[in-house]
């Protein structure tokens, strides 16, 4: 991609954050921690990747995501928002009663929403369903899910990841985001799913290892993920819990907590001068 | 009423209803976690191979997988047996095909205690209560081949998640090819003034003996076919309890949480009568033939009949 392009991605990407922000402030809970570390991958999927029409949610031929790791519904709804499903100011109705914003995705509520996720492990599931269901169809359509690394402790995940490759689904695209950290603490400590690229291999996968803030890493693999044939690809992508938010970066604390006013201010005055530095 | 020495297994009807369904309409894809020869999808297998779906033993992938799919435009049949359908995948049901409200069709062998020689592990007598807890969820037990294959019509023609419970035991057949199906309207099989059994599944047959036996002894029963339970026709319960007094109800399930429930519930709340609830009495199965256990649970006419005794003396 060229410069020009990239820094239109960090200026959005950073506006995704502050959506974030905004949305967990405003709500007094959610997860904000996930939500920031995956920003940039699924701001350049919605930006620069997928084939999607915000003015038609419900277009048959759209490429798919599926949020698997449902908790960080801020970091898709603030995408959503930015890339003109819904009106931006509607993410600080974040988790209220009368709000279109569920606490965890569900496409009945929210347009733009492609499933409902929330339970680990499932979201994957319903990735493999819609890729199967695109080959079936003759759609060239491509499916995209996120998953947490915590998440891929769910059994299910490998039951999806098994019929995939079994399946030859190369139309899937599975990303890892690999902050390291779950709720109870790092994932190496709580239950360690290390190896992740060579657990995926040994399901059949195609394994790409990039850094999740990296928009050259991240075009670059996800091209490479759409050339590749046969297999489907799994993309671990090495990320910063937290990432944009000095205090909350790799702090497992922040996970599922909501920032108090001061916090907030903190968050957004660095956020913003992030933007600043970007816009300047 | 049909001959009643013809006897078919409702998962036969199932298969059968499926490959039918299949040549009209090209959207119905079926899905099995490796039971195909079982749950008899293994017709459809043959006549469809494009549009079946085997993803081995893994029924928690298999039901969002069948989530997933369905999203795309598809019409999707997922089988297993009952244990593990609701069982096994409860949770993935309810978020993945019940919450988003998905045009899912949960076709589930293999329910109750006529499993047989398997013995308790996959004798599913939780399903109905599970199930019909889910907001949404239809939920279908149908008496014999015809009302299992005009079943799977209408889950077909319905937008939204069905529960299909099929047995494996071939049973009578009941009704004749005339026999019309609607989703959630009960049909009254038998008129009769001294109390209604209500049932469903392979005991709507029993219910009908049970009314034989109750004839001898002076008492007039009336018998209900209650295929959807889920949404009850509550209209027919209410007139029953109105017009008879008393409500026995018959299912191949627990009597926790299933038919008898959900009758007892709705007679609670509108027409309070005697209901007594003849179902398997919070215990597991057990193996054996599964006609001799279906006698050993009571789930025969001759223990419906006492029950429908019991239920008219409480009057």
């Amino acid at each position: 991609m060229d410069a020009a392009a990239k820094k239109q991605l960090k200026i959005t990407a950073c506006k995704v954050r502050m959506g974030i922000i905004e949305s967990v402030y405003n709500a007094k809970s959610g997860h904000p921690g996930g939500s920031l570390s995956a920003a940039d991958i699924i701001t350049y999927l919605y930006f620069a990747k997928m084939n999607i029409d915000p003015s038609k949610p419900q277009w048959e031929d759209r490429d798919r995501f599926v949020l698997s790791k449902g908790h960080i519904s801020p970091c898709l709804y603030s995408v959503l928002a930015h890339r003109g499903f819904f009106p931006v100011d509607e993410l600080k109705t974040f988790r209220k009663v009368e709000s279109r914003l569920q606490g965890h995705p569900s496409m009945r509520y929210t347009p733009g929403v492609d499933m409902s996720s929330g339970s680990l492990g499932q979201g994957i599931s319903t990735a493999v369903g819609m890729a199967l269901g695109a080959k079936l169809g003759g759609k060239k359509l491509r499916v995209y899910s996120v998953l947490g690394d915590g998440e891929i402790q769910e059994g299910q995940v490998w039951e999806a990841a098994m019929y995939a490759a079994a399946k030859g689904l190369d139309n899937l695209v599975a990303v890892v985001d690999n902050n390291n950290l779950q709720i109870d603490g790092s994932i190496a400590e709580v239950n360690s799913p290390y190896p992740i690229p060579e657990k995926f291999k040994a399901f059949g996968w195609n394994v790409i290892e990039i850094c999740a803030h990296s928009f050259d890493e991240i075009e670059a693999a996800f091209n490479a993920a759409e050339e590749f044939k046969g297999k489907p690809t799994a993309i671990i992508a090495q990320s910063i819990k937290g990432k944009g938010v000095s205090f909350m970066e790799n702090q497992y604390s922040w996970h599922g907590t909501a920032p108090n006013a001061e916090q907030y201010e903190q968050a957004m005055s660095e956020l913003k001068a992030a933007l600043a530095e970007l816009e300047g | 009423m049909a001959d009643t020495t013809l006897k078919i297994a409702t998962r036969d009807s199932y298969g059968k209803a499926l490959v039918e369904l299949g040549a009209k309409n090209d959207k119905i894809v079926v899905l099995d976690a490796d039971l195909a020869a079982a749950t008899k999808t293994g017709a459809f297998k043959k006549a469809y191979p494009d549009r079946f779906f085997d993803t081995g033993i893994a029924e928690a992938n298999m039901m969002c997988i069948a989530g997933g799919l369905s999203t795309m435009g598809y019409t999707v049949f997922a089988s297993t047996f009952a244990m593990f359908a609701a069982g096994r995948a409860f949770e993935q049901v309810r978020n993945t095909i019940g919450y988003p409200h998905l045009n899912v069709k949960i076709g589930a062998t293999h329910a109750g205690i006529s499993v047989g020689e398997d013995g308790a592990s996959h004798q599913c007598c939780e399903d109905i209560a599970l199930m019909r807890t889910i907001p949404g969820m239809v939920v279908i037990n149908p008496a014999d081949d015809v009302e299992a294959r005009a079943a799977v019509y209408a889950a077909a023609g319905y937008e939204g998640p069905v529960y299909l419970r099929f047995g494996r035991l071939a049973t009578p057949v009941l009704f004749d090819d005339g026999y019309s199906f609607e989703i959630g309207k009960g049909v009254m099989l038998c008129e009769g003034t001294d109390v209604t059994i209500v049932a469903t599944g392979l005991m709507v047959g029993e219910a009908v003996a049970a009314r034989e036996l109750l004839a001898n002894d002076g008492i007039s029963a009336a018998v209900v076919n209650m295929a959807t339970i889920k949404p009850l026709d509550r209209d027919i319960i209410v007139s029953a309890a109105e017009k008879t007094g008393a409500i026995v109800t018959a299912e191949e399930h627990s009597i926790i949480g299933g038919l008898g429930a959900t009758v007892a519930e709705t007679v609670c709340e509108t027409k309070p009568v005697p209901v007594v609830r003849v179902g398997v009495e919070d215990t597991f199965g057990r193996s054996g033939p599964a006609v001799e256990l279906l006698h050993l649970f009571g789930l025969d006419a001759a223990n419906i009949a006492e029950k429908a005794k019991k239920a008219v003396s409480m009057k």
